[in-house]
C-alpha cells in the first residue's frame, strides 16, 4: 500500500513517480465524478471541474490579463470554396440560426468570395469579429456594452446593451447583427437577446476552458486546417510563428486597429 | 417704441383641433413603438446593413431643428438684435419641444428602450453618443433656464449671459450630432470633420425654417397680426442659413471626391446610386437650397418666405435621408480592388424600404413637439401679441384684455 493510500501501487502521482494505469483510472475517475457533482449542483461553473487540464487558459477564478492575447490566422490557400464547416459549427456552438433571412438573421460568422478585379483570381475566406485591439465598436458604444477583454476578446455586455445599434455602424467589418426577432433554445453558455447586439464572441466560453474556438476545430476536422488559433503574445505559440515567419494580412489594415484576425495568402 | 405684450393662446378650434390632431398621431405612434418593442426590429425596414432607418431620419431632423430653433432667441439676446426679442420665448420654448420630439423617437426605436437607465447612469466617455446624453439633457436645462429669465420679472439682466451659454451648447449639442456621423471612421461617406459643421449650418436653416413656419401657425389661429417685414427679415436670415448649408454640403462631396478610396462612394451618393443622387440634387440642393435662397433675396415676399422654409424642411429632411441612409447603403470597403460576394450580401448595395410602424413613431415624435409647443403657448406668455416692426424692450404692462381671444390672461413684458 503506497503512503498515499491510493491503491496497492508501490509508486504514486504524489510521490513524483509515474501513476499505474489502475491510479489513473481511479483519478479520472473521480475528476468526472467531481465535474458531474459541479455540473448537477452548480451549472453556472460547469468548466471549473475542467480548466485545470488546460494550461494556456487564464485559471477559473482569476482576473483575465493582457498577458495573453488571442487571435485567429485564418490561411485561404487552405480555406475551400465550398466548405461551410466554420459557420456551421459556430451556429450550432452558439445557438444562432441563419433562417433564409439574409438580411436580419443573425450571422457571427460567414464565408465571403472575393474576385480581383484585374486578374479574375478568387479566394474564400470566414469573415467574423476580427477583435482589434482598438475596436471602434467599443469606442462608440455609449454604455460600455460592447467591450474588450484584457486578453483582447471583444464582446457585447448583453445586460447594458441599449440596442442603439451603433457598434453596428462603426464595425468596419459587418460583423455585428442585432437580434431582431424573439429568440428560442438559447445556448445557456452564449446567452443572446431580443434587442441588442451580438457578435463573435472567438468563444469565449470554450477559450476560458482551455479549448479551441468551435470554427477552428470543425476546420481540423474537416481536414483543412486552415485556422489556427492561439496566443499572439507568447512567442513560441504556433500562430505567432507563422506571422512571424509569413506575411500576414488584416483586413482594413490602414485603420490601425491591430486586428486579432489575421489572413495568410490573402 | 412699441410695447410688446405675451399672452396665452385663445381656447378656440384653433387650439383644440390641432391638439387632437396631435395627440392623436403621438398615441398612434406609441403604439407603433409597442408593435416594434414587441415583436422586434422585424417589423421594420431595417436590417443589419441599414441599421438606422426613417426613425433617425425623424429623430435628426427633430435633434438639429431644435439646436436650430433657438438661433432667434440667441440674435436677440447674444447679438442683441431687438427685432428678434419678441420671437425669443417662442424660440426656446420650440427648441425644447423638438429636442422632446427626437429624443422620445431617439429613445423608442432603441432595441432596449426599457433599458434608459442604464443610458442615463452607465457610461463610456469615448462615446460622442454619451456626450451626447449630457448635451441633450444639459441643452433642455439651460433653456428651459433661459425661456425661465426671460419670462420672470425682474431677472432681465440673466437673459444675455443665459442666452450665451444656451447659444455656445447649442453649437456644441450639434457639433457632437454631426460628429455620431463624421467620426465613423470606417464608412467613407461618413468620416469627416466636415459633417459637424454642416450639421450646424443645416440645423441653422432648418430651426430658422420651423420657426418661421410655426410662430406663422400660432399667430394666424389666434388672429395676431405677424408683419410682412418681420417675415421677411426671418426670410433673409433663412437665405443665408440656407446657402451656409449649401457650402457645407458642397464642401463636403468635393473634400470626399479628391480622395481616391471615396470616389465610389461619391459617384453613388452623386451619380449612380438610383434614387439617392435624384434626393440629392433635386431634394437636398434645388428644393432645399438654390430654390429658397433664390426666393428670399430675389422675391422675398410673406409668401416666398413662407414657401422658402417649407421647401427648406423638405431639402432638410433629404439631406439626412442621403446621409443617413445613402451612407449605409453603399457596401462597406473591406477589400478594395476584389469584388465582393457573400450570403448577407457584402459589396452589393443595401436596399430599404421604409416600413409604416417607422413612418408613424417618427410622425408621433413631430406631433409630441407640436403639442408641447401648442399646450405650452396655451398656459405660458409666451407668444406676442403680434410681431411688427421694430419692438420695444422689456416693459411691465398691466393686465388688458385681448379682443380675439375667449380668455386672455394678459401678459408680462
Amino acid at each position: 500500500m503506497s503512503r498515499c493510500g491510493i491503491g496497492n501501487s508501490t509508486d504514486c502521482a504524489c510521490s513524483g513517480g509515474s501513476s499505474s494505469p489502475v491510479d489513473t483510472a481511479r483519478r479520472l475517475f473521480l475528476k468526472s465524478a467531481t465535474a458531474f457533482t459541479t455540473v448537477a449542483l452548480a451549472p453556472n461553473v460547469t468548466l471549473m471541474a475542467f480548466a485545470e487540464a488546460h494550461a494556456a487558459a487564464q485559471p477559473r477564478g482569476e482576473p483575465v490579463t493582457a498577458k495573453q492575447r488571442w487571435g485567429l490566422l485564418i490561411d485561404l490557400s487552405k480555406c475551400a470554396d465550398d466548405c461551410n464547416e466554420c459557420v456551421s459549427a459556430c451556429s450550432r456552438e452558439n445557438g444562432w440560426k441563419a433562417d433564409g433571412n439574409s438580411r436580419t438573421d443573425a450571422r457571427w460568422i460567414r464565408k465571403v468570395t472575393i474576385k480581383n478585379n484585374k486578374t479574375g483570381a478568387t479566394r474564400s475566406l470566414p469573415v467574423m469579429c476580427q477583435h482589434c485591439a482598438s475596436p471602434p465598436c467599443v469606442d462608440v458604444c455609449p454604455t460600455g456594452a460592447s467591450f474588450k477583454r484584457a486578453d483582447g476578446i471583444v464582446l457585447v455586455d448583453k445586460h447594458i446593451c441599449i440596442g442603439c445599434r451603433y457598434c453596428m455602424m462603426a464595425c468596419p467589418y459587418q460583423a455585428r447583427s442585432f437580434i431582431h426577432e424573439t429568440l428560442e433554445d438559447q445556448k445557456p453558455h452564449a446567452p443572446r437577446g431580443k434587442g441588442t447586439v451580438e457578435s463573435c464572441t472567438l468563444c469565449v466560453h470554450r477559450i476560458d476552458a482551455g479549448e479551441t474556438p468551435a470554427c477552428v476545430e470543425a476546420c481540423v476536422a474537416a481536414g483543412h486546417k486552415a485556422m489556427i488559433f492561439g496566443d499572439l503574445n507568447d512567442p513560441a505559440s504556433e500562430i505567432s510563428q507563422r506571422v512571424a515567419q509569413f506575411p500576414t494580412h488584416q483586413i482594413r489594415a490602414d485603420l490601425g486597429l491591430d486586428t486579432g484576425v489575421r489572413y495568410q495568402n490573402l | 417704441m412699441k410695447r410688446v405684450i405675451y399672452r396665452e393662446l385663445g381656447t378656440g378650434i384653433g387650439f383644440w383641433v390641432p391638439l387632437i390632431i396631435f395627440v392623436a398621431l403621438l398615441g398612434v405612434g406609441l403604439g407603433a413603438a409597442y408593435h416594434m418593442e414587441h415583436n422586434g426590429h422585424i417589423v421594420t425596414g431595417m436590417d443589419n446593413r441599414i441599421v438606422w432607418g426613417l426613425p433617425h431620419v425623424f429623430a435628426i431632423l427633430l435633434i438639429v431643428a431644435a439646436s436650430g430653433a433657438l438661433n432667434v432667441a440667441s440674435v436677440s439676446s447674444v447679438f442683441g438684435q431687438a427685432a428678434y426679442k419678441p420671437m425669443a420665448r417662442l424660440s426656446a420654448l420650440l427648441a425644447i419641444a423638438l429636442l422632446v420630439g427626437g429624443l422620445a423617437i431617439l429613445v423608442l426605436d432603441l432595441g432596449r428602450p426599457d433599458r434608459l437607465v442604464v443610458a442615463m447612469t452607465t457610461f463610456n466617455f469615448k462615446s460622442i453618443f454619451a456626450w451626447n446624453v449630457f448635451l441633450y439633457t444639459g441643452f433642455l436645462a439651460i433653456t428651459a433656464a433661459y425661456l425661465f429669465v426671460m419670462m420672470e420679472r425682474g431677472l432681465e439682466s440673466w437673459t444675455k449671459p443665459v442666452g450665451t451659454i444656451a447659444f455656445v451648447w447649442r453649437l456644441a449639442l450639434t457639433t457632437a450630432t454631426g460628429s455620431i456621423f463624421g467620426w465613423l471612421v470606417a464608412r467613407d461617406a461618413y468620416n469627416s470633420a466636415v459633417m459637424a459643421p454642416l450639421f450646424i449650418a443645416l440645423s441653422l436653416a432648418l430651426g430658422t425654417a420651423i420657426f418661421i413656419l410655426v410662430a406663422s401657425w400660432l399667430l394666424a389661429a389666434d388672429g395676431r397680426p405677424f408683419d410682412e417685414a418681420v417675415i421677411k427679415r426671418l426670410g433673409r436670415l433663412l437665405g443665408i442659413f440656407a446657402a451656409a448649408n449649401l457650402y457645407f454640403a458642397g464642401l463636403q462631396h468635393i473634400s470626399a471626391l479628391y480622395i481616391t478610396q471615396r470616389l465610389a462612394v461619391e459617384t453613388f451618393l452623386l451619380l449612380s446610386g438610383g434614387h439617392y443622387p435624384l434626393m440629392f440634387w433635386g431634394g437636398q440642393v434645388a428644393l432645399g437650397g438654390l430654390i429658397p435662397v433664390v426666393l428670399v433675396f430675389l422675391a422675398p415676399s410673406r409668401l416666398s418666405v413662407l414657401l422658402s422654409s417649407v421647401l427648406v424642411l423638405v431639402g432638410a429632411t433629404v439631406q439626412l435621408y442621403v446621409i443617413v441612409i445613402g451612407g449605409q447603403a453603399f457596401p462597406l470597403s473591406m477589400f478594395p480592388g476584389y469584388e465582393v460576394t457573400s450570403v448577407i450580401r457584402d459589396g452589393v448595395v443595401a436596399g430599404y424600404r421604409p416600413s409604416l410602424p417607422e413612418a408613424v413613431l417618427g410622425l408621433g415624435g413631430v406631433a409630441l413637439a407640436l403639442a408641447i409647443v401648442l399646450v405650452a403657448v396655451k398656459v405660458l406668455r409666451i407668444l406676442p401679441d403680434q410681431l411688427v416692426g421694430e419692438p420695444a424692450t422689456m416693459v411691465e404692462t398691466p393686465a388688458a384684455a385681448s379682443p380675439g381671444l375667449q380668455k386672455a390672461h394678459p401678459a408680462v413684458a
